[in-house]
């Protein structure tokens, strides 16, 4: 068995190995975290994680549980299709605590502008203006009303409901 | 632990019914969330974007995205009568305050093309990440682990479409997560929801209600860079071919 004694270094080195892999898996198990691979390749908990961020716009069906009414002449008007914090800006803090977080109200002589500035780039169908020819640096709300901007369009809209027209009478103090 | 090739073959089915319950699983925060019921994707109205900049502004307020880098963000095209596979595109701070005006009698076309992740279902970013930090969720969101990116930026420079960068903060990657936080529970996009020509609509291409079904009947729909085979997800109606 002369040759078996000469392959003795390879067993303690093959031993080196087995040992390496062992505290490799140990290693391991410790290092990578639980849900790693849970769906792929990589750490499932993080989709949670992420799921979970806060949120800061509030989403047009919150507003509308409050403020019917507005919703109400939107849907009737030519804005219908904008949504609430289109123009109001971010306003989940708002949805969840009304009386404290008070929204600022939008200046609409800035406001507006950004959207119906005339730009050859725009589509032809969409309503623009040139905002010094057009008002002379008047706030739009003086003729317009946001919610419903067809002139004379928001009075038909807000006649069969009270609280309809004072928001839009509101809308134009 | 020895396993006979007999018990093999009980464990692996067990497994894939295992398997079955975890793509079913639910992110944390939101209990009635299915992964497994949807695939998310984008549907961008070209002819409908006026160029407002709204989404941009509302995508940095929602994710908290530094100043100067975009997770969305809108181009101007001028495609010129002269030049029409070289189009001039400006984006000014994303097109988030606006563009130039365009001088009156300015020939070739002018339109916005709004910009973001394309969430591709084969997607270069994941492919090409060394520590599995990206990833494509199983409802088809591609998105970040910031716990485990390395910020190596691999990602970065893998994505076709520029759609990814290095937090300045962080120094891990970041990029549109398709606002999975409110995707999760049943809202739409920030972007979406402050779009006000309806020219951005989150797509969910599992539920067989969801409009964006006829839409791609009935309209002539294309993705960006198409010749890459992402298998990308932003859906761009009346897309010029100008456009890269």
């Amino acid at each position: 068995m002369s040759g078996m004694k000469d392959a003795g270094h390879l067993f303690r080195f093959a031993g080196l190995f087995v040992l390496a892999f062992l505290v490799f898996l140990v290693v391991r198990t410790y290092v990578v975290p639980k849900s790693f691979g849970e769906y792929g390749h990589y750490r499932g908990a993080a989709i949670g994680e992420i799921a979970s961020r806060p949120i800061k716009f509030a989403g047009h069906q919150t507003c509308e549980t409050c403020h019917a009414d507005i919703a109400d002449t939107k849907t009737k008007g030519a804005h219908a299709h904008v949504n609430c914090e289109a123009c109001h800006g971010a306003l989940a803090a708002h949805a969840d605590d009304p009386m404290t977080v008070t929204p600022v109200k939008p200046d609409t002589a800035v406001l507006c502008a950004q959207c119906h500035t005339a730009s050859a780039a725009k589509p032809k169908d969409f309503p623009q203006v040139d905002p010094a020819d057009h008002s002379g640096g008047v706030p739009c709300e003086t003729c317009h009303n946001p919610h419903s901007p067809i002139i004379g369009s928001d009075s038909g809209a807000s006649a069969g409901s009270g609280s309809s027209a004072k928001t839009a009478k509101g809308g134009a103090k | 632990m020895n396993i006979s090739r007999r018990h093999l073959m009980i464990l692996l089915p067990a497994a894939a019914v295992a398997w079955k319950h975890v793509l079913a699983g639910t992110p944390a925060d939101s209990p009635n969330y299915q992964m497994s019921e949807h695939w998310w994707g984008m549907l961008i109205d070209i002819p409908k974007c006026i160029g407002c900049g709204n989404c941009v502004r509302a995508c940095q307020t929602e994710n908290d995205v530094p100043d100067g880098f975009f997770r969305t963000w809108v181009e101007r095209y001028h495609r010129s009568d002269w030049h029409l596979e070289n189009p001039e595109v400006i984006s000014p701070d994303g097109g988030k305050e606006g563009f130039p005006e365009v001088q009156a009698g300015e020939e070739g076309m002018f339109f916005f093309v709004p910009k973001m992740c394309n969430h591709c279902a084969d997607s270069p970013c994941t492919q090409v990440c060394p520590v599995g930090a990206t990833f494509i969720a199983p409802d088809g969101v591609v998105l970040i682990d910031p716990e485990y990116c390395l910020g190596c930026a691999y990602c970065v420079q893998a994505c076709p479409y520029g759609c990814r960068y290095i937090h300045p903060t962080k120094k891990v990657a970041d990029k549109c997560t398709l606002c999975y936080h409110r995707i999760t529970k049943g809202l739409t996009t920030a972007c979406c929801e402050a779009c006000p020509t309806g020219a951005r609509q989150l797509a969910d291409l599992k539920n067989p209600n969801d409009p964006i079904h006829e839409f791609l009947k009935t309209h002539t729909v294309q993705v960006l860079k198409p010749q890459m085979a992402t298998g990308a997800k932003a859906f761009y109606n009346g897309l010029d071919g100008s456009v890269r």
